[in-house]
């Protein structure tokens, strides 16, 4: 008896080498691909913003381009991620429910009550639909048949944070009348009125019109910029390593691809920090516009 | 033996000094919840919610300097 108790504790370690294991043939197999990819096909390859550019798969249909099938993708998954783990819950959870209730109580304690405060119920939906949506579509820059983080299309970015910016004010303006909104928004409580002058203007500018503009560039920079540095790191480290003749070009290259590793593992805590920095801004948001004056 | 192209552009100059204060500032950040929680441990996840927030809103500089060095950089 005691045997079959050790046993399993054993052989826990097992998984985790497993999954080490199956993460390392990944990553290699991410960093042969993006080399493969980058293997310049005409004269010049140059790393920069053309890079990005995805044409459409079928000429007819010009909207329809990888950043469209891969967004497609991350809303069938998000539905049917959240689907599986609502249904059939029992009272003593599996390892499915359990998984499921620590990801919504995430969103629900760490994100939604601590910023919302007492009404969040209601925002909960839209919070955890958020979360879910953009952490795959970050996550699709680490896989080797995507490889091309949705949101480095600054488009997807701006539409998410209109929906954002139009939940808050439409919140706020409910809950204090339009003109109340504005005042509360504009206007922090006890500022002398000599001050308004100087004040106002500022506070619209940062509530109103630079929120949604940093709420969508932030997560479009991050996407953008560490899918560019790890492109820089690999397609210049092919470059060296198999198209220039000087032996120490051959170390630098192999340094760079190696580097590149450790590129790719720093961009995907940065995918899924920003998926949580986009949710619990806007949940911040939400929380500010529902205040109550003090 | 094909050569490669490194195409450059003062802009991005331009965000590299734009990315001074952010830096400063993060590295601030971060310092104040190192020693935050050093003197109280049990108050890190309190700290961590905002000091990711702090983060956020002090990045957004250096976020929007990469986008203007791109828009900046076709102008050149």
């Amino acid at each position: 008896m005691a045997v079959a108790q050790v046993a399993p504790a054993t052989r826990r370690g097992m998984p985790m080498l497993g999954v080490i294991a199956v993460a390392l043939v990944v990553i290699s197999l991410i960093v042969g691909i993006i080399v493969a990819i980058t293997v310049p096909t005409e004269e010049h390859f140059s790393v920069g913003v053309a890079n990005f550019t995805t044409p459409p798969f079928l000429s007819s249909i010009p909207w329809f381009t990888r950043a469209m099938l891969l967004g497609l993708v991350a809303f069938a998954l998000a539905l049917s991620f959240w689907l599986a783990m609502s249904r059939n819950h029992k009272l003593v959870p599996g390892k499915r429910q359990y998984f499921g209730e620590w990801a919504y109580s995430f969103v629900r304690d760490g994100i939604a009550r601590d910023q919302i405060g007492r009404d969040f119920q209601k925002y909960l939906p839209y919070l955890i639909a958020l979360i879910t949506f953009v952490i795959i579509n970050n996550l699709w820059g680490m896989f080797p048949l995507t490889l091309f983080p949705t949101m480095s299309h600054v488009g997807w970015a701006y539409s998410l944070a209109v929906i954002s910016w139009l939940i808050y004010n439409v919140v706020g303006i409910r809950k204090h009348g339009f003109f109340g909104y504005v005042k509360h928004s504009v206007l922090p409580a006890g500022v002398p009125p000599a001050l308004w002058v100087l004040v106002i203007p500022i506070e619209f500018i940062s509530n109103i019109l630079i929120r949604p503009v940093t709420l969508s560039l932030r997560l479009f920079g991050n996407m953008f910029a560490g899918h560019l540095l790890m492109l820089v790191f690999a397609g210049g480290g092919q470059f060296l390593l198999f198209e220039t003749a000087p032996v120490i070009n051959k170390f630098a290259g192999g340094f760079a691809l190696i580097f590149s590793l450790a590129i790719l593992a720093l961009e995907t805590f940065v995918q899924c920090v920003q998926a949580y920095i986009m949710t619990i801004l806007s949940a911040q948001y939400i929380g500010s516009a529902l205040a109550e004056e003090h | 033996m094909t050569p490669m192209e490194l195409n450059g552009n003062i802009a991005i100059i331009g965000y590299g000094l734009g990315a001074i204060g952010p830096g400063i500032g993060i590295g601030l950040i971060f310092a104040a919840v190192i020693q935050g929680t050093a003197r109280q441990p049990e108050a890190r996840g309190a700290m961590m919610g905002t000091a990711w927030i702090g983060m956020a809103l002090t990045e957004a500089l250096a976020i929007i300097g990469i986008a203007l060095a791109f828009v900046f950089a076709n102008f050149g």
